[in-house]
């Protein structure tokens, strides 16, 4: 094909480079060049770099397939996978930050996963039941097909941090819930063996660090790798905690 | 279980700024198309202007009527910039931070939202001094008085400012409250989604069109009209005086 004719592009990949741990590093960019190949992602080209320039570069990869979601970083400036990225589907000059608002553990390294903790515990993101608590043997109460497959849409997220790193509200307001969060809420909100109430719901996200803070500026459905519903869940979360309110 | 009382407030104040906008986008899209029928003719225009003023359904005039209706609005628009406020970025730190924030992601909803907060803040003054005027001047409305404000009281370029800014910030702000409560989701989000952003642009490009139009065609009545005899209109078939 003429793909395979053409000479290969050179990818001139410019990357933020910072080590927090050393007192004497600044923020600064680093420009590497790499020779595109065909069906080249920016996991691959980043290995290549960590390969043949300069194997001090931090970076995070584990599925290399959009499951794990440690490889979320900006590239041009969006938040994105880098293992889902074609390099194709680029200009040949390519920006790469890390996800902003995350712990920095290095380069494009940041610690989602201690936020994430967090935000988990805040939400209390598991099925809430004090009456059904201690009965593992019982068979668990049957759930409408269409309902089980709402819930386990949501449940596809996989906290890979990038609805967090493209919202504008909670770069403002660092104490906003999130999409990711709010999209939990939803989730467990509409489990009915979750036996919270509206109330409690209401208690943890009615308020403007919650659902009320959200401005609708829609980065998060936007840039979520995983295509999740957000826009749509939110508006559901915002209804169901007027509810209460009315 | 012990019931813990839950602080209503925060839904209620989400709920009071969708809705108020609601309020003002709806007036707003009628207030448009009833000034611009001066397009069709100067008695069409009087006609509406008594029609506000309660001719038709009490036989006489009365401008208080436009009055109320300002203060009404007036109201309504405070309580909205009073919610809306609580929105906006308080500190340059903030403004920095979601200006940076929409340039690096080039996104179009987040830069809608920042249209939103110029125009909001646009309005603060602007719509505020138009509406004070139709407040405290509510008989000076019609076809000769009206083209006398824009072009002697110099109110055209506020009035072109106003337009925008209003225009913009009605049918941005009624896409945006779809989305932020589900209106007219569709099947698949994202397509009505698309649907509703074409409709609100189509929409914003329409109202600027037919407002500017109206606006030029006060601002030739008052630039070719002779003033010497007062701004009243007189109509050939309604023969009547105010109150």
């Amino acid at each position: 094909m003429s793909q395979e004719e053409k000479a290969p592009r050179i990818l001139k990949i410019s990357i933020l480079r910072f080590d927090p741990h050393d007192p004497d590093d600044f923020p600064h960019m680093e420009t590497f060049e790499v020779e595109e190949a065909i069906g080249m992602t920016l996991f691959v080209a980043l290995n290549e770099i960590r390969e043949h320039h300069d194997n001090s570069l931090k970076f995070d990869f584990v599925c290399r397939a959009g499951i794990c979601g440690s490889c979320s970083m900006l590239v041009n400036g969006k938040p994105t996978l880098a293992c889902r990225t074609l390099t194709k589907k680029l200009d040949a000059h390519i920006t790469l930050a890390p996800l902003p608002l995350f712990e920095l553990i290095g380069d494009l390294s940041i610690y989602t996963g201690k936020w994430m903790r967090g935000l988990n515990e805040r939400l209390e993101t598991w099925i809430h039941n004090k009456s059904n608590e201690l009965q593992v043997d019982r068979l668990e109460e049957r759930m409408e097909p269409a309902l089980a497959d709402e819930i386990y849409e949501l449940d596809r997220c996989v906290e890979c941090g990038c609805c967090v790193a493209g919202c504008g509200t909670i770069q403002m307001r660092e104490n906003f819930v999130g999409a990711v969060g709010l999209n939990k809420v939803a989730r467990y909100h509409l489990d009915p063996r979750d036996k919270r109430t509206d109330e409690e719901f209401y208690e943890m996200i009615g308020d403007e660090d919650g659902v009320f803070g959200c401005m609708t500026l829609l980065g998060c459905e936007d840039v979520c790798p995983k295509d999740l519903p957000l826009q749509s869940k939110i508006a559901y979360l915002r209804r169901m905690m007027l509810k209460n309110a009315l | 279980m012990k019931q813990k009382k839950i602080d209503k407030i925060p839904a209620r104040l989400d709920f009071l700024q969708s809705a108020t906008g609601l309020i003002l986008a709806v007036f707003i899209m009628g207030h448009i198309l009833f000034e611009a029928s001066i397009l069709i003719s100067n008695e069409m225009m009087y006609r509406v202007t008594i029609m506000f003023e309660g001719y038709y359904f009490f036989g006489e005039k009365y401008p208080g009527i436009i009055s109320f209706l300002a203060a009404t609005i007036g109201s309504i628009f405070i309580l909205h910039a009073v919610l809306a406020v609580r929105k906006f970025p308080a500190s340059y730190r903030d403004y920095k931070i979601i200006t940076e924030h929409t340039k690096r992601m080039k996104h179009e909803d987040s830069y809608l939202w920042m249209v939103q907060v110029i125009t909001g803040f646009m309005m603060f003054f602007i719509g505020s001094v138009h509406l004070y005027i139709m407040l405290s001047q509510p008989e000076n409305i019609g076809p000769f008085a009206s083209s006398s404000r824009v072009v002697d009281e110099l109110m055209g370029p506020l009035y072109f400012m106003l337009l925008i800014s209003v225009v913009s910030h009605a049918f941005i702000g009624l896409y945006r409250l779809a989305l932020k409560w589900g209106f007219g989701e569709g099947k698949n989000t994202k397509v009505s989604r698309a649907r509703f952003k074409l409709l609100m642009k189509f929409m914003i490009a329409l109202y600027i069109v037919v407002g500017l139009g109206s606006l030029a065609k006060y601002t030739y009545i008052g630039m070719t009209h002779d003033f010497s005899d007062g701004v009243k209109y007189k109509s050939q078939t309604i023969h009547l005086e105010a109150h």
